[in-house]
């Protein structure tokens, strides 16, 4: 426990108590009034409107078009399975900027739709709630449908012998087992949307802008550090509201539920209506998930066949010291150091989160975990940059700065995903290990480490994925001679001319395609899992 | 006493679970205790086992107060209710699994694992999957899973709980002649007393977290303590009763008593077996409410106009048909006064 909350309190807190002190301190006093004056304006007022409903649409869009998909992949097993799975999950750890860029090239001017029919949906909120749920898909088909696939089938035929009708078995006996679930997930999905960033950036135009973009326009277009720390310090206190919310509810929902194995749930769709369901989400995942992926690496070859791609061995870009491919090494490297850190830190909070004698204290640190999601990354890079690079701490010229920053934003995805299993686990097996000689820590080691190994490597993918992908903190602390993946499309895409947007293209389908390996290394490691049950 | 209780109390909110429990296991005998569910039985066993912690009160083991020592480091053994054998583990890694924890050497942990499996008759059931097994075999796997690392005591919860009822019966002789020959120390729990009276050299009887009574099968049998015991064991012909010299006054008239019984206002037991039916203008008219089918008898309902209902036990061909008028007399051997 003490090692998580040590984590937390010298690259979080400290951070971002730093921004707070920059932005309200002046002359050596505090000035608290500057909160109010803030919010009197009415563009903040109306910044924070348009965050808070977009953020309740999108979430409730996702839900909508992601659970049946949820079902799909946990109850049906048909071919193809696995690589649709992984696919699904590329999106969701693609660079917001990529993403932006993607649904440009699909819907906004010149785009695919311009093109096709005329169809234009740039101008309109369309387009980021569309994005949204883009991005989210994976989210509700992976916590959802993971824990729906380990649900026994066994306790609807009970209720259905009971007299229940399909769906009121559903609802009666899946839906609450599932609830805890769906309300992580959908918080999940608010939470990223509504501290949305480069999404909105791109396709929200001069229009639309979440609390994240104004804080990062106040930041660094128009340096008013002052109104971006009171911005940050409303997105903060939101950002706490809905997470002990969260809290509050997956706790009085918290039942060891009876997980079985998954590969038995699932069987082949029988009759017309389950193969049209398959039918639609397969249909929805290609036109809504992969006609973007589509577009963008379409683009990428659109310049003389691999011209784009030559291009980035290139040293006279220009736009970097280094040729933009070593990008690829860089990014590779700082993942694999922020995953290590964070799947470190975030199975020790799990593990001190699911002990039974775990006081109110220890449980109020969930949520706090869940606190760097919600604060805006720009906030975290800013905070680093601004808070250690000074004794105490100067890590400004060390390579680990940017892990570390990724990392904090890996832990939560490592304990979202390890908790729920964590917490299935029967407590009583433990008991028997003790009974049988092992101590507490071997205990975990034999009865819980085998059954959330599947849950530990899928949490270290998503952890590693979101490195891979992170932006926001990382554009300011990456040093220019090392940029990763998603910095260096945002510099190609920053500057004119076709040859830098076809090398962003180009870049950014490199970077799709080594979240789609990770991916489905990973998803070949669960099944090899499954296997052994 | 290798293991010892000393007012041992648990609390769930305030409400005892565990009120005050004293109670002794020696070496090598065969402890059951007995109680309806919701009795705290199975929080006497957690709590000895280390993973519940006692409100107040000690326990010894070996002499040795074990506050404070944690469940994996007191030796005893415990066999949980369902088992709760490693799902991802096969049959001989669960069964080593203890072995492993005491750090024994691959080669005796194999050599223990066909031991224990041939001990409990699932030989060259290594390599199986706990799944693929059936309650009868997991139950097997569990008990040898709990003596592999030979506990100083072995506890069971509801050993037999979810076996059915022949297999049940095969497995409790079983298990006696087993830990007889093996000189376990046992402490078991049920609350099927046909289970307890067939596994224990001594009954302990506990309601609502307390002991009603302590003592061999045949005392607790022919002598239950009070009137929750004797209708826990299955008696239905319990009343007060005012007794005398001889004789006891009860709603069903006058019954003869032991000489040797106390006098005083007294709970009285008749056992079906003490219920002797006769022509209906002798004795305590009854009209006959219910047969149910023993096996060996038929067990009669009575019902007599102004008193309590009464249960008798006939022999197959004698017992009368339901509606039919008895007369009913008492035994003194078959009459017990409790308390």
């Amino acid at each position: 426990m003490a090692v998580p909350v040590a984590f937390f309190a010298v690259f979080f807190a400290y951070p971002v108590a730093a921004i707070v002190a920059r932005g309200l301190k002046a002359d050596g006093t505090w000035h608290l009034g500057r909160i109010g004056d803030v919010l009197a304006q009415s563009d903040v007022r109306q910044v924070l409107w348009f965050t808070t409903w977009q953020a309740f649409v999108s979430t409730a869009l996702t839900l909508l078009i992601a659970l049946p998909g949820a079902y799909v992949f946990a109850r049906f097993a048909f071919p193809g399975k696995q690589v649709l799975r992984a696919m699904v999950t590329v999106p969701f750890v693609l660079p917001t900027v990529v993403v932006g860029t993607a649904f440009m090239a699909l819907v906004g001017r010149g785009g695919l739709l311009d093109e096709l029919w005329g169809v234009r949906l740039d101008t309109t909120v369309w387009a980021i709630l569309l994005a949204h749920v883009f991005f989210n898909y994976a989210v509700v088909v992976r916590t959802v449908g993971g824990l729906w696939s380990q649900l026994d089938p066994r306790q609807e035929e009970a209720a259905r012998m009971l007299g229940a009708s399909r769906f009121a078995a559903w609802r009666t006996v899946t839906l609450p087992a599932l609830a805890p679930a769906v309300a992580a997930a959908a918080l999940m999905v608010f939470l990223f949307t509504f501290t949305s960033f480069g999404v909105v950036q791109i396709l929200g135009g001069p229009t639309f802008s979440t609390l994240e973009v104004e804080i990062y326009r106040q930041t660094s277009e128009i340096f008013d550090l002052s109104t971006a720390a009171v911005l940050t310090m409303i997105q903060f206190v939101a950002v706490g509201a809905i997470l002990a919310l969260h809290a509050w509810t997956v706790r009085r929902r918290e039942t060891a539920l009876r997980l079985v194995d998954a590969s038995v749930t699932a069987r082949r769709p029988r009759g017309a209506g389950q193969w049209a369901l398959l039918a639609a989400v397969v249909a929805t995942v290609a036109v809504l998930l992969l006609l973007p992926l589509a577009v963008l690496a379409e683009r990428s070859f659109s310049g003389a066949g691999l011209g784009y791609y030559r291009a980035l061995t290139r040293e006279d870009g220009g736009v970097f010291l280094v040729p933009p491919i070593e990008a690829v090494g860089n990014s590779l490297q700082y993942a694999v150091a922020a995953t290590a850190i964070a799947v470190l830190i975030g199975s020790l909070a799990s593990v001190a989160l699911t002990r039974r004698d775990a006081g109110r204290l220890v449980r109020g640190f969930d949520a706090l975990l869940m606190l760097p999601l919600g604060v805006s990354a720009v906030t975290v890079g800013f905070g680093f940059l601004i808070a250690l690079d000074e004794p105490p701490l100067d890590l400004r010229a060390s390579w680990i700065l940017v892990p570390l920053a990724q990392a904090l934003v890996g832990v939560p995805f490592v304990v979202r995903t390890m908790l729920p299993v964590l917490r299935a686990v029967d407590a009583r097996l433990r008991e028997a290990a003790a009974v049988l000689g092992a101590s507490p820590w071997r205990a975990w080691r034999e009865v819980d480490l085998p059954m959330v190994r599947r849950a530990l490597l899928i949490a270290a993918g998503f952890a590693f994925a979101v490195s891979l992908g992170e932006f926001g903190a990382t554009v300011f602390i990456a040093r220019p001679d090392n940029p990763t993946l998603p910095v260096a499309v945002a510099r190609l895409l920053g500057r004119p001319g076709d040859l830098n947007y076809g090398q962003a293209m180009a870049l950014s389908t490199i970077l799709m395609i080594v979240c789609a390996v990770a991916l489905l290394f990973l998803e070949r490691l669960r099944t090899d899992r499954t296997g052994e049950f | 006493m290798l293991l010892s209780l000393e007012a041992a109390t648990v609390r769930f909110g305030g409400r005892p679970v565990l009120d005050a429990v004293d109670l002794g296991v020696a070496e090598h005998e065969i402890v059951c205790v007995l109680g309806p569910s919701g009795s705290g039985k199975s929080t006497l066993l957690r709590a000895v086992a280390g993973l519940q912690h006692l409100d107040s009160g000690r326990i010894l083991l070996d002499g040795r107060d074990q506050a404070g020592v944690p469940a994996h480091r007191r030796g005893v053994g415990l066999m949980f209710q369902d088992h709760q054998l490693f799902p991802q583990r096969d049959v001989g890694k669960n069964v080593a699994f203890g072995l492993r924890m005491q750090g024994a050497s691959r080669g005796e942990q194999a050599e223990r694992v066909r031991e224990l499996l041939d001990l409990v008759g699932l030989p060259g059931a290594v390599g199986r999957a706990v799944a693929a097994l059936s309650g009868g075999e997991q139950q097997r796997v569990a008990l040898a899973r709990a003596l592999a690392p030979s506990p100083r005591l072995l506890m069971l919860d509801e050993p037999l709980g979810q076996l059915d009822r022949s297999l049940r019966e095969r497995l409790v002789v079983e298990l006696r002649e087993l830990f007889g020959r093996l000189g376990t120390t046992v402490l078991a729990v049920t609350h099927d007393q046909g289970e307890a009276f067939a596994l224990a050299d001594r009954v302990v009887v506990m309601r609502d977290g307390r002991i009603a009574q302590s003592g061999t099968p045949l005392e607790v049998w022919q002598r239950p303590a009070d009137a929750f015991v004797a209708r826990f064991l299955g008696f239905e012909n319990v009343v007060e009763a005012t007794v005398g010299d001889g004789v006891a006054v009860t709603p069903w008239g006058k019954v003869p008593v032991p000489e040797d019984a106390p006098r005083g206002t007294r709970t009285l037991l008749v056992r079906p077996a003490g219920v002797r039916l006769v022509p209906a203008d002798e004795g305590l008219r009854c009209t006959v409410t219910a047969r149910i089918f023993r096996g060996t008898h038929v067990a009669v309902r009575l019902q007599p106009e102004d008193a309590p209902r009464l249960e008798a036990a006939c022999g197959l061909r004698a017992a009368p048909e339901v509606g039919d008028e008895v007369g009913v007399e008492f035994d003194a051997a078959d009459i017990a006064v409790l308390g």
